[in-house]
Order: C-alpha cells, then sequence, then structure tokens
C-alpha cells in the first residue's frame, strides 16, 4: 500500500490539532509528575473503590454463561511457563509433589495437596474473564471454594486480606515472584475459587497450573495464577512494594472491579 | 415615526444576556473533562486495538475494527482493517510521526493520548478521575437545566420549530444563520443536536463504561447482554467517543462561521451581541 497524498488544507488541520493536542499533553504530563496532583489521581481511585463497592451488593454474582459461550481457546497473558527450578520440577513430576502452604494470620497454619483440595467443597462456574487491557473471554473453571479453605484454617480476628504468593517470577533474573491479595468481602463471595480445572480438564500451565485464583468481579490480573501460598495478614504494607501485588506495585489499581 | 426614520436611527447592536453562569462553568468542566476521557481514552485502546461484538474477543468471529501496523525494510504503514476492509490511515491510526518525526507504529500519535506514552495503568488513572468530574458535572447540569427551566424555556424544541426543520436544514447547507432578535435563540438543528448529545450520547457512553466494569456487571448479572456483551459495550463506548468528536468539530465550526468571538465572549462573560436589523422595531 502506498501512503495516502494529505492534501495541504487536511495537513494544516493536523499540525493545528496536534499543536493543540501537544500543548494539552504537554500540561497533563507535566501535572502528572506533581506529587499533588497523584496524590488526586489517587484520591479519584479510592472514590472508585468506595463508590463501587457501596453500589455492588456483597453477594453479587459475576454473569455466567453457557458451554456455548465458551472461548475456542483460553488467552494465556503474561507467564505462560513460570521460569523457577523448583516449578519445574514440580510440573515434571505432574503436580503430585505440589503442597499449597496456607499461614499467616490463622489459627490452623495448612498444608494441602491436590488432592486434600479436591476434597473440599467445589465450585463450577462459566465465567468471562476480563482483562485490564481491554479484552475478555469466556472459560469454565472448577475450584475449591476460598470461603471452605478460610474457614479450616480458621483466620485470627486481626486477618484482613488475603495474599496469594505464586511461583512464577516477573524479572528474568528469578526475582519478584507474582503476588496478589483481595480483603475478605471477596474471599468469601461465593464464586471465590481456586481453580484447579479449566473446560474441563485438569489446568494447563499456560493458565496456571495447578491452582489459580479466580475473583471473577475484577480484573484479570487479580486473578493469580500459580498459588504456592496463601497467607493471611492484617496489612500488605510491608510485602514486595507494599501496594498489594504485582502489577499494583507498578501502578495498576488494587481494586480492579472497573 | 416614519420608516425612513428608523432606518437612520443608531444601530441598533446589543449586548444580550444569553448563557448564565451556572452554564458557563459546567460548559468549561465538560470541555476539559471530555478533552482528557478522550485522549485518556485512547491511551486505554491502545493497550488492546481491536473491538469485537458479542460478549468475548476470543470467539469465532473476527474482531469488527483493528489498528496497527505494517513494517518492511524502509516503510511503515499504519493500517485500520474495519469489517475486514483494510484503510491506509499512516499519520494518524497505526502508524504515526513521533518526536523527532519519523514515521514509528503507534495505535495512536502521541499528541493525541494522556499520557503522551503507552501506560495503561496511569491513563486508567486520568480516565477515571475525570470520569467522574464529568459525571458529577453532567448531573448537575441535567438538574440545573431542569430545576431553571432552561431545557423548558431553550432547548425543547416549539411547534414552530418542528415546522420550520426543512428550512433549517437548508440555512445550515447554505452556511446562512440568523441575525438579530431570531440569533438570540437556537434553531431546531442546534436544539435537537445538543439534545441528542445530552440525553443520548452522553449517558449512552457512561452507560457503556459501566458496562465494561466486571464490578457494576454482576449488580444485576446479563444486563450487559441487553446491548450485545461486554466487548460489544467497548466497541460502542468507543465510537460515541468519536461521535462526540465529530459534534464537536461541527460545534467549533458554527461557533467559529457565526462569529467566534461574539460566541466565545458569550459562553466566558454569557453576553452576546445581538446585531440590530434595519426596520427591527421589536425591541
Amino acid at each position: 500500500m502506498n501512503p495516502v497524498e494529505i492534501s495541504p488544507r487536511r495537513r494544516f488541520l493536523l499540525a493545528a490539532l496536534s499543536g493543540a493536542g501537544a500543548l494539552v499533553l504537554a500540561g497533563c504530563d507535566k501535572l502528572a509528575n506533581t506529587a499533588w496532583f497523584q496524590k488526586t489521581l489517587d484520591a479519584g481511585e479510592s472514590l472508585t473503590r468506595v463508590g463501587q463497592r457501596l453500589v455492588i451488593p456483597r453477594r453479587a454474582m459475576a454473569q455466567e454463561f453457557s458451554d456455548a459461550d465458551l472461548s475456542p481457546q483460553f488467552r494465556s497473558n503474561g507467564t505462560s511457563v513460570p521460569r523457577s527450578a523448583q516449578y519445574q520440577a514440580l510440573a515434571t513430576g505432574g503436580f503430585a509433589a505440589y503442597r499449597l502452604e496456607v499461614g499467616g494470620l490463622v489459627e490452623r497454619p495448612a498444608s494441602l495437596s491436590l488432592a486434600d483440595l479436591r476434597a473440599l467443597p467445589n465450585r463450577t462456574q462459566i465465567t468471562r474473564h476480563d482483562c485490564v487491557e481491554g479484552w475478555s473471554a469466556i472459560g469454565k473453571w472448577k475450584g475449591a471454594k476460598l470461603a471452605a479453605l478460610l474457614d479450616t484454617v480458621q483466620p485470627k480476628p486481626n486477618a484482613r486480606y488475603v495474599v496469594f504468593h505464586c511461583a512464577d517470577p516477573m524479572e528474568s533474573d528469578g526475582t519478584s515472584p507474582y503476588y496478589e491479595s483481595i480483603d475478605f468481602e471477596d474471599a468469601y463471595h461465593p464464586q471465590t475459587i481456586l481453580a484447579y480445572e479449566l473446560n474441563d480438564k485438569s489446568l494447563p500451565v499456560p493458565n496456571g497450573a495447578p491452582l489459580r485464583l479466580r475473583v471473577e468481579r475484577q480484573l484479570g490480573y487479580k486473578h493469580a495464577k500459580y498459588v504456592m501460598r496463601i497467607e493471611l495478614v492484617d496489612s500488605f504494607a510491608n510485602i514486595a512494594g507494599g501496594k498489594g501485588g504485582y502489577w499494583e506495585d507498578q501502578g495498576y489499581q488494587w481494586y480492579a472491579g472497573i | 415615526m416614519s420608516t425612513a426614520d428608523t432606518v437612520r436611527a443608531a444601530p441598533s447592536s446589543y449586548l444580550y444576556y444569553r448563557h448564565t453562569v451556572a452554564v458557563r462553568i459546567m460548559h468549561w468542566i465538560n470541555v476539559i473533562a471530555l478533552t482528557v476521557l478522550l485522549m485518556s481514552g485512547l491511551n486505554i485502546f491502545s493497550a488492546h486495538p481491536a473491538l469485537y461484538w458479542g460478549q468475548s474477543s476470543y470467539s469465532s468471529r473476527p474482531p469488527v475494527l483493528e489498528i496497527g501496523a505494517m513494517e518492511d525494510a524502509d516503510n511503515v504503514t499504519g493500517v485500520t482493517r474495519i469489517l475486514g476492509r483494510d484503510f491506509d490511515t499512516t499519520g494518524l491510526f497505526g502508524a504515526s510521526r513521533d518526536a523527532s518525526g519519523e514515521i514509528v507504529a503507534a495505535t495512536f500519535p502521541s499528541w493525541l493520548t494522556i499520557p503522551g506514552n503507552r501506560w495503561l495503568s496511569l491513563a486508567r488513572q486520568w480516565h477515571f478521575l475525570f470520569a467522574w468530574i464529568f459525571l458529577v458535572n453532567g448531573l448537575c447540569y441535567v438538574l440545573y437545566a431542569i430545576g431553571s427551566r432552561h431545557l423548558a424555556r431553550d432547548l425543547a424544541p416549539t411547534a414552530t420549530d418542528w415546522r420550520s426543520i426543512g428550512r433549517s436544514i437548508i440555512d445550515h447547507l447554505r452556511f446562512h444563520h440568523p441575525i438579530g432578535e431570531a440569533s438570540k435563540r437556537y434553531n431546531v438543528l442546534q436544539k435537537l443536536a445538543y439534545l441528542t448529545v445530552i440525553f443520548v450520547l452522553l449517558p449512552l457512553v457512561i452507560l457503556m463504561g459501566f458496562a465494561m466494569s466486571p464490578g457494576l456487571d454482576s449488580v444485576i448479572p446479563g444486563w450487559v447482554e441487553l446491548v450485545g456483551g461486554r466487548q460489544s459495550a467497548r466497541t460502542i463506548h468507543f465510537v460515541i467517543a468519536w461521535l462526540l468528536v465529530a459534534f464537536v468539530f461541527v460545534h467549533v465550526f458554527e461557533v467559529v462561521i457565526t462569529g467566534l468571538w461574539n460566541n466565545l465572549r458569550s459562553m466566558i462573560t454569557g453576553r452576546y451581541r445581538v446585531e440590530g436589523e434595519a426596520g427591527d422595531e421589536s425591541r
């Protein structure tokens, strides 16, 4: 294809517009670098979280679909194979040696095999996965209810968040493992599960084998893959970057309901 | 008084109080909010520059719109694919000049997005903060327009308006605009354009924004199906954003050809100069 010739008038209009745009942009970029404006942006974020929590009933359910709606292939985003040697050894052994460690602010810390997890009360749901980038895919998930797991470990009264520590390092030198956190409102939601099956098969490695979180009323990055350890905390300020998740530490919103 | 005296009388132009201070403030807040929403929205779109129809992006159907770039040894071409047809949009969509003047692959030119570089998390923060400002401002405007009778008095078309619709269309096509006393009122096409933007496009763009939120989708499970699904909602959100851009182009064009400074002053100080017509005794 050859580039279309742009008439002088269009060129002028484009130049005028791009000049105006550049001015707006220069101002906005400068503004975003100031501390007070970043605080204003953060305040907007809090307003959204509080506003959504006010209008969304605690037990409101994400829409569920039928088998006919399933995406032919469920897209894998982010890590497709965790690079850690420990994970690869587990995968080679078909995750027979996998244990989910549950600890932190709990009365009865636990270590669960996949068989233990399968023995917990479970739920199967066909839901839409919405990525922060803008795309959606529909998959059928089966997994242990997080509420049931929490009931067995008994959270201490001061526990406020559930943190998911994952097997996939996000830096090429093997550091910065992925992690995520949710509060108790989402942790006890009936659709919040630790999924071990996708579309009636064991969870594939690109989608988070052997265990991933589903927290259906939030965006994709909250749905931590390759979950190895669950920790109950009263604050996530001292974990990694302190914002409650790998992407949160990079500037993404902790509350991802929008 | 004879007719000749009237014609000879001093020029009867005068300043008319056209826009209340509330309308002026809300108009300019809206200008800022919509500008930021558009520019940050385009940055968000760049994270996945494709639009779909239906619930998901991964069905058997191809995207309805896709923006990308084709690169070969010495050329970068911006390509916009709409319903399977490719359009060369180099310079604006897919590929455009960067700060150094070189054509590079980019969904939108840097000057069209906030922030200027691809930065999804920051663009989202801008978008949602200004969505709040836009929403609250819009609600205030609608309440004010109803309460102050601005809506009933200035915006609702009258029976005479409806009858004059054909002539109004011809007048617009000829760039022929009312002067004198008639310029104090909005013409029927103008009223319909404003009403469509205020009561159709803007509420719909907000609703489609809500439809993209997995949280708000759960309030009434399945309500997103009313518009065909979340990806359809995203498509409609995008299309309305550009319809609003088209409205702004026409709006600014009309402002310019009917007297840029007079119109601009009336939206800043409220005062609009009405040019007297010879023989006009209606004052």
